[in-house]
């Protein structure tokens, strides 16, 4: 009859010499098994703090996009954006959804996915603001590869769903001093007027060396042209059709609300 | 008393980790271009320390030497990742310019070398005092680095205005150099220069030497 009282077994293990293997495996069990606990127990109880947190940040950032852009505040009644309308799109059939699902994505051919992002989510969530009955504007979230980060911003439009009003950098861990000027004010402050598309619906946007020209470029960063095609590729996907192209065109003829 | 408190004190000056043994510069380079950043990873680094080392020298009777190394990892990774979610929840703005050098304290040479080389053998009361003593030790040093950097670079401490810049309107033209890493290690070179002029025991002996008439022959 083998003893199995618990305390006399953990003496058992004390007394037992360091190298034998039994104690070499009980330690490492009991070790990792008390590492992992304390790492899961701070993890759960600091997890809602956390979301918290990031999407306090989320929040910021969008704000100060509306807060930069020349008389977005004034459309959007009472506080910012909780005036927001959020709008979750299926963008496979432009669905409405409840809520975002990570877990339903489009793979994406090289050819197609200009934006280097390799699968697409296919919920997406944008916010929206109303004058009245008509849109006054709305805010699309876009990410895609830069030169060695991934960038995310959002890109808010006018009414007519062509004019950007303004681009915030929420995230991106591009060179510091050169791709990193992507989220300056100075830069993004080139944004807002551009077009995105032409006459005939091709996509022109796009980000030139050595000053924009036309309505659709915008000057590219100094020794940092991947960072600077990667915001244009990014744009461009995003808006494009396999982007949030569908739902644009499903707003400007009034087949979205 | 003062032979219980010389695990406190001895790596302060006299053996510093930084200075003297050169371990743990990489963090020293990578978040002393601010006083806050410097500060919060000090008292990260300590916090670690203090934990693992306290851990380590509780179970110390108990570790199979084959998988001691090991064992040391997996508790100080344990109470990195714990402290950089407690940063994360109560200090998000910093630990957002801290990125990943919190998670990489796991890496710091000074973590693993206290326990492997003094926890191990020594026990509780003092190890908790080495931790102390050695974390402080780095704090000063990468305080000082951060004080030049942050001040010569953007003419600020802890984010207050010292010398007002030229492009607020001041008269004092940023050192950019002072942002850029390596002027860390030009910066942390002179001052393990300064303190070997002052205190010559720490100046190591040559670690090859090369006999003169031999090398000519």
């Amino acid at each position: 009859m083998p003893d199995l009282n618990p305390i006399s077994l953990w003496q058992r293990l004390l007394a037992a010499p360091n190298d034998s293997r039994g104690k070499t495996l009980t330690m490492a069990f009991l070790v990792s098994f008390a590492a992992a606990l304390a790492v899961s127990s701070a993890a759960v109880l600091l997890g809602p703090r956390l979301d918290a947190n990031r999407e306090a940040e989320r929040r910021a950032r969008l704000e100060a996009l509306i807060a930069e852009t020349p008389g977005l505040a004034e459309v959007l009644p009472g506080t910012g954006i909780d005036s927001l309308e959020v709008l979750t799109v299926d963008l496979r059939d432009l669905s409405l959804a409840d809520a975002l699902d990570p877990a339903q994505v489009t793979d994406l051919t090289p050819e197609d996915d200009i934006a280097g992002i390799g699968t697409r989510p296919d919920l997406q969530q944008l916010f929206m603001a109303r004058d009245g009955r008509d849109l006054a504007l709305v805010i699309l979230p876009a990410y895609g590869q830069g030169y060695q980060s991934t960038i995310r911003g959002y890109l808010a439009l006018g009414p007519d769903l062509n004019t950007v009003v303004g681009l915030a950098i929420t995230e991106q861990g591009e060179t510091p001093g050169l791709g990193a000027t992507i989220q300056t004010p100075g830069w993004l402050a080139q944004w807002p007027g551009t077009q995105l598309m032409d006459e005939t619906g091709e996509i022109r946007v796009a980000v030139v060396r050595g000053g924009g020209t036309t309505n659709y470029e915008v000057d590219a960063i100094t020794g940092a042209t991947r960072s600077s095609n990667g915001v244009q590729n990014m744009i461009r996907f995003w808006v494009g059709p396999l982007g949030f192209g569908p739902v644009l065109d499903a707003l400007r003829s009034g087949d979205l609300p | 008393m003062r032979a219980a408190l010389k695990p406190l004190f001895d790596p302060l000056l006299r053996d510093n980790p930084v200075t003297v043994q050169i371990l743990g510069i990489c963090s020293a380079l990578a978040v002393t271009t601010s006083m806050t950043t410097a500060l919060t990873m000090s008292l990260a680094l300590t916090a670690v320390l203090m934990a693992s080392s306290a851990v380590i020298s509780l179970i110390r009777h108990h570790i199979p030497a084959q998988i001691r190394l090991i064992l040391q990892i997996t508790i100080i990774a344990a109470m990195v990742i714990v402290a950089d979610l407690i940063l994360q929840a109560y200090a998000y703005a910093i630990s957002q310019r801290l990125s990943i050098f919190v998670s990489l304290i796991v890496t710091n040479c000074i973590v693993l070398g206290r326990a492997e080389a003094f926890a191990m053998s020594n026990p509780v009361g003092a190890s908790i005092l080495d931790a102390l003593g050695n974390g402080a030790g780095y704090s000063a040093i990468l305080m000082v680095i951060a004080f030049v950097r942050e001040l010569l670079g953007f003419g600020t401490l802890f984010g207050i205005t010292i010398f007002p810049t030229v492009a607020d309107g001041g008269w004092y033209q940023p050192f950019g150099f002072m942002l850029l890493a390596p002027s860390a290690f030009m910066l942390l070179g002179l001052l393990v220069w300064a303190l070997r002029i002052w205190r010559v025991e720490q100046v190591e002996p040559a670690a090859t030497h090369v006999d003169r008439e031999e090398a000519l022959s």
